[in-house]
Formats: structure tokens, sequence, C-alpha cells
């Protein structure tokens, strides 16, 4: 449906679309110099030519979405907050990109930081903030010394501070570096964290649009949407437009991982398919077959090779039955035990359960009890059964989203995969042999 | 139920008592630094996660102290404190090595090699999940994905990226880290302590020269849509040079694998 003329062709000049990862190939791209070679701070300029509610039209008929994972588009999230309410407001950018799979944001950051902070200051200056966060999952310390420095950099060059380009604009950027805490890129938990609390999601409503960080309007955005402001404001919102979809339109960053030839970033309209980024990729690792996949992380049901024709933009994904989360493109060979993986992501959850719900804090626990049985060859046919329940007992009624990122592995694995789970369970253990699948396995050189 | 409270470490008899203060040399020049991380936050509890980060890197841990510290600077009982610094796994709750090895075993690693590398790290050091080598020279953990899955199977030192590892390549990181051999990451500037690790966390930049520029621009495995929306071909398969093994590249004509 998403499938346009172009994309039939081939040819990967034609299906990619590299426009945040355009530079980071340059000596220093992450320096404000190269930035500015490149037009950098020029959707700025124009910005500041325009109203601050103008700013948040163009952004909203862009049909900017965010990029974070739910698609909730961005300009919409701005328009959200009151105005004229005399009470601060602020922008928080949610960088504690931690999702299982997903490695989008930290060579964003690593490579072109400056193209999240333009954003930032248009956004702020749009939603009428005068202090943005940027919350940097702790555990990447080469990110957090780029945008150390890229922050000082736009202080001396004007683009942060008091009155930027002579706008009238205020603006002070504040890097925070989290801890260690998956449960904080949820938006909520992440504002408590921000608070210098533990990482527990609140309850909604009041959305953070009306009561967010120290209960004042808050705008919380992905790295990646806000990152892809300038290039709309300075290129047009027609131009965005001409990528993508109708309602996905766009550009946005794919990570292709696991056993393919060539994992990376692939950044593309919105609406390639896996078939074509693998074609013009080199496929899967040589002699291997694609086994089962995910779209956008852990946390959105798997697919398996009958999904490779699926577009990956917001509506393809979720006519398919999963979601198009964070596009990390997860793919595991024919060699991969599918038990072992979910079981594995499994135990990630329950970790990582914040203990304020009982649903998952409970349910993620005996989940962990059971995959770990059946994978040793220990469970019994009632035991999926059982899987399934607790699965859905935690899905849609747990206080926030990682209970449901919990079980969508479950659900999907059981609805693809049912068979290999039974055969753990007759055959009294696991069929497959790991070190077939480790990335050495087919380089017997490599003393494992 | 046969232990008693004593040999299960619990004191049913006097309250333990208030941990002991800084000596002031020490708390003149933290509270200093912990001024400059409050006046960053328009709320100053919002300081409380980076004065963690500060505490661990005056002792390489959150100790009781540390935590006294931050609650007498933020005006809040020490029980709030410990609440929020039990909460985070990046505190470390008891004295621990230099280089904190953290071996990727979530999915996509674990798959790719990530368990053998952590098993084989795990024997060749003669330590477990959590421990540390007896000369406090590495610290051993099993860590969960860490945003670089097209880099795996990924190992991080001190929060410093050490992509497409082996457990020949991991084995010899360790040794060059316990001999104090210079390690440089994939990723990322020199390799520096713990210590001076939690510092830049707290919000401190790294002052070294040339630190902000070295690693280049990005990962390779971060430049393959590029090169290939520019006509080039896919770049070699990459290895971490310690692995000193040929590189496997991936060649055309390889496309027709993908599940049909």
């Amino acid at each position: 449906m998403t499938v346009t003329p172009e994309l039939k062709d081939t040819s990967p000049e034609k299906l990619l679309a590299p426009v945040l990862s355009a530079f980071w190939d340059e000596d220093r791209s992450w320096s404000m110099d190269v930035y500015r070679r490149h037009e950098g701070y020029e959707g700025l300029r124009k910005a500041l030519a325009m109203s601050p509610d103008d700013v948040i039209a163009y952004v909203k008929d862009s049909g900017l979405r965010g990029r974070g994972g739910a698609g909730f588009p961005t300009g919409m999230k701005w328009q959200f907050i009151p105005q004229g309410d005399g009470k601060p407001h602020y922008l928080v950018v949610n960088a504690d990109e931690s999702e299982p799979g997903t490695c989008k944001d930290i060579p964003l950051l690593f490579a072109n930081p400056h193209s999240l902070i333009e954003g930032m200051v248009i956004a702020c200056y749009a939603i009428r903030s005068s202090h943005a966060f940027i919350y940097l999952r702790g555990e990447v310390v080469p990110v957090l010394r780029r945008l150390h420095e890229a922050v000082r950099e736009a202080y001396a060059a004007g683009y942060l501070g008091e009155n930027i380009l002579g706008s009238g604009l205020n603006l002070h950027l504040t890097v925070h570096a989290g801890a260690g805490a998956y449960i904080c890129g949820e938006e909520t938990a992440l504002l408590d964290s921000l608070e210098g609390r533990r990482g527990q999601p609140r309850l909604r409503p009041p959305f953070p649009a009306v009561e967010g960080l120290y209960a004042c309007p808050t705008v919380v955005n992905n790295v990646e949407s806000i990152a892809s402001v300038p290039a709309i404001l300075k290129n047009g919102k027609d131009w965005f437009r001409s990528m993508g979809s109708e309602k996905s339109p766009g550009f946005t960053l794919y990570s292709l991982s696991g056993h393919v030839a060539t994992p990376g970033q692939y950044e593309a309209p919105l609406g390639i398919t896996l078939r074509q980024l693998l074609d013009m990729s080199g496929g899967m690792r040589s002699g291997h077959r694609l086994k089962f996949w995910t779209p956008g992380g852990s946390s959105t049901p798997m697919f398996t090779d009958e999904h490779l024709d699926v577009p990956l933009d917001y509506e393809g994904v979720g006519a398919a039955g999963s979601m198009l989360g964070t596009k990390a493109l997860q793919c595991f060979d024919e060699t991969t035990c599918v038990v072992r993986a979910v079981t594995r992501w499994t135990e990630f959850y329950a970790h990582e359960s914040c203990g304020k719900c009982t649903p998952c804090r409970e349910g993620t626990y005996w989940l962990v009890q059971l995959l770990r049985d059946i994978e040793a060859g220990k469970g019994t046919m009632s035991d999926l059964d059982k899987l399934a329940d607790i699965a859905d007992n935690i899905n849609g009624k747990s206080f926030c989203a990682l209970g449901d990122g919990a079980a969508s592995p479950i659900f999907s694995s059981l609805k693809y995969f049912r068979g290999e789970y039974e055969q753990h369970i007759t055959g009294r253990g696991c069929p497959f042999d790991p070190a077939k699948s480790t990335a050495w396995a087919d380089r017997p050189e490599v003393n494992a | 139920m046969t232990t008693s409270s004593s040999e299960r470490g619990v004191s049913l008899g006097m309250p333990e008592l208030p941990a002991p203060a800084y000596p002031d040399d020490v708390r003149a020049r933290l509270e200093a630094d912990a001024r400059d991380v409050i006046a960053r936050y328009p709320d100053s509890r919002s300081a409380l996660l980076p004065l963690l980060h500060l505490v661990q890197s005056e002792e390489g841990h959150v100790t009781r102290t540390g935590m006294r510290f931050c609650a007498d600077m933020l005006d809040l009982t020490t029980a709030e404190v410990t609440a929020v610094a039990t909460f985070y796994t990046m505190y470390r709750r008891r004295p621990s090595g230099d280089y904190q090895v953290g071996v990727c075993t979530n999915t996509l690693c674990a798959v790719m090699g990530g368990d053998a590398i952590f098993e084989t790290l795990q024997e060749h050091l003669g330590v477990g999940n959590g421990e540390t080598t007896d000369d406090g020279k590495v610290t051993l953990e099993h860590i969960e994905c860490n945003a670089a899955c097209d880099f795996a199977p990924v190992v991080m030192v001190n929060w410093e990226f050490f992509d497409n590892q082996t457990p020949g390549s991991a084995k010899h990181l360790v040794d060059d880290l316990r001999a104090g051999r210079p390690v440089q990451p994939t990723r990322g500037a020199r390799l520096c302590t713990f210590k001076e690790t939690a510092r830049m966390l707290a919000g401190f930049p790294d002052e070294r020269p040339g630190a902000v520029e070295e690693g280049g621009s990005a990962g390779p495995a971060s430049l393959v849509g590029l090169r290939l929306a520019r006509g080039e071909a896919a770049p070699a398969r990459v290895v971490h040079p310690r692995a000193q093994e040929p590189q496997d590249t991936p060649s055309a004509g390889q496309a027709e694998e993908e599940g049909e």
C-alpha cells in the first residue's frame, strides 16, 4: 500500500535517503563547524522568523511522528502545551535508548549531536520553554562526552543562552545522565527519575503536557523525532512529505542487526521493507536463512520470513500484527533457538520491572520460571497454556507499557513457533547448538 | 530458619550509627562540585542522580558516607537517598575494580556470542558475575542491551564500547587491563578509570586534550547505509583488531539467502 514507484527500483541510491546520517563519515562530523557547513542551524533561523504557533502548525503539517516507539504526531504533542498559563514549560528529550535491539539514537548523538540541539532550540521556541533537558542513559560515556562538547559549542556560538540569535529567546540546556534503568525510557518514569526519584511510571491523566516535570507542562520527545525537525524546517514540509506515505511521511533510521551480512544503520523513507534492506546489504550471513525478526525492538511482536514484504511504516507493521516501534530490525537465522531468545528477553523484563504494579512484577517473575524450565527440557505441555495465560494477565493490565512489551515476545513466539516449544518439552531439552549461532560460527579460525 | 540473626548479618541490637562524614578537605571539594551540579536544575532534588555519580567518583562505589553527603546537600533523609541509590544498577554498593567489564548478554548479543564470551571470561578470570579479580583491577558483570546491536557481540569497559568481540579478543582485553597495558575502545576515547568515568556522569566534561574527537566520527556499522546510498559497496565486516583473524568480507551475491 505504501510502495511507491521509486521503491520498486532496487538500487540503494533510490531506496535510501540519508538525512541525519548524511555526513557521519566526515572528519569531526560531530562538531559545530562541520554541522554548519551542512547548513546546520539554518532550520532554526527559519523557525525564528515565524511565530511560535506557526512553527507548531508547520511541524504538525509535516506529519512527523514520534520515532521512539509509539508514533504519536510530534506537532500535536507540542500543541497540547497550554499557552499563557503563567507556568514554566519544559522540553525533555528521551535519550534513554535501552529497548533491546535499538541502536539508532546512540550513533546519531555520537556522530551528529548538533541536529538534536538545533531541534531542541526550535521546539523550545515553539512551546515557549526556557529550560530543556537531555536525559541520556548513563551507560554510553562516548556519547555523553560529545553531548557535553556540543552543548558547550552551542552556548559559545549563541544558539543557547540569552537572546538566541537576537530573537529574545532564552534557553538553557542541561545534559542529565541516567544511572541504569530501562523503565526510565517510559516517559513518566523518566520524569520521576529526572526529579531525583526512583524511576517509576505515573498514573495518567494528568498527562505530561499538563503536569509533567515539576508538575509543569512538559513535552517529552525521542532524540530522532527532535533531530528530524531542523531538516523539515530547512527543506520544507513538502520535501518531507515527498518521502514515505500519507500517514507515515518522512525518513527514518532503520537498524539492522543479528545474523545479517551487513549490520548497521540504514536511513530510508518510511515504508521500505526488510526484503529491500537485505537485498541491498548482502542478505543474511552466507548459507543461512532468516527465521524470525523484530520490527522495532523486543517489545514488538516478532515476525518471520512471511513478513519480508511488510512495509516498515506505522500502518504497514500495525496491519501485520506488530508495531514499528524503534525500527530495530533484529534478524535471527535458523540456528537460533526461539525459546532461548524469548527466555532471555523475558529475563530482561523481569530484571527491569520497576515493581510498582503486581501484574508486571509477579507476572514477569513467573514467566521466567516457566521459560527456564521449558528451555531446560523440564516443562510440560500445560506450561505453554500457562505461559499464554500469564502473558494475557500482564498485557493491558499492567501500569505501563513495559508489561505489554514483556507479553509481546511470548504471544508472538507461541503463535509462530509453538512446535518448537513442544519440541523442547517432548525432547526433554533444547535441540539447538548455541555455538552455531555465534558471529564466529562459520569462521573456525576464531579461538572460541 | 536455623541460622541466627547475627549469622544472617542482621543486628537486632543497637541501630546502626550514622555514617561517618567525609574528611573536611574532601567535603569542601565535593561541596563545591555539588553546588555546581545543583545550580543546573530548577529543583535541587533533580541533582540527586548526578550527586550519586559524584560520590561514586570519590570512592569507587556509593558508600553510606556518600549517601549522607547527598542527603545533606539536598535536604533529604538518608532513607530517601538510599531508596534512589538502590534502584539504579549503575550505582555500586561495594568496592569494585578499576575497570568494570560488562558483557552484553541480552538476547541478540548473547546469541551472537555474548554468552560464550561471558563464560570464557568467568573461567579466565576466576570470578563470577559482579565479582572482582584479586588484584582489584577488573570487575566482571553481564549487562543488558547497550544500544550497539549492529556491533554485536559487545563488551563495555567503564561504559566505553568494545565492539565485535570474540572470546579470544575479550581475553586479551582483560589481560591488557590487568597488566596496565594501554587499551583503546573501538569507538570513543582512551579509557579512564571507573572513578573518572563517574565524574563525567556527574556532568563534568572530559578535560583530557583530544578526548572528544578520539575514535573518529562514527563506527563502521553506522556508515553502511550511507555508503550504499552513495553507490559505494558495503564495507567489510569489521572485526576488532585484537581478534587477529582474517576479516570475513561479505561478497556480493549473498543476497538470495534471506529466507525464500
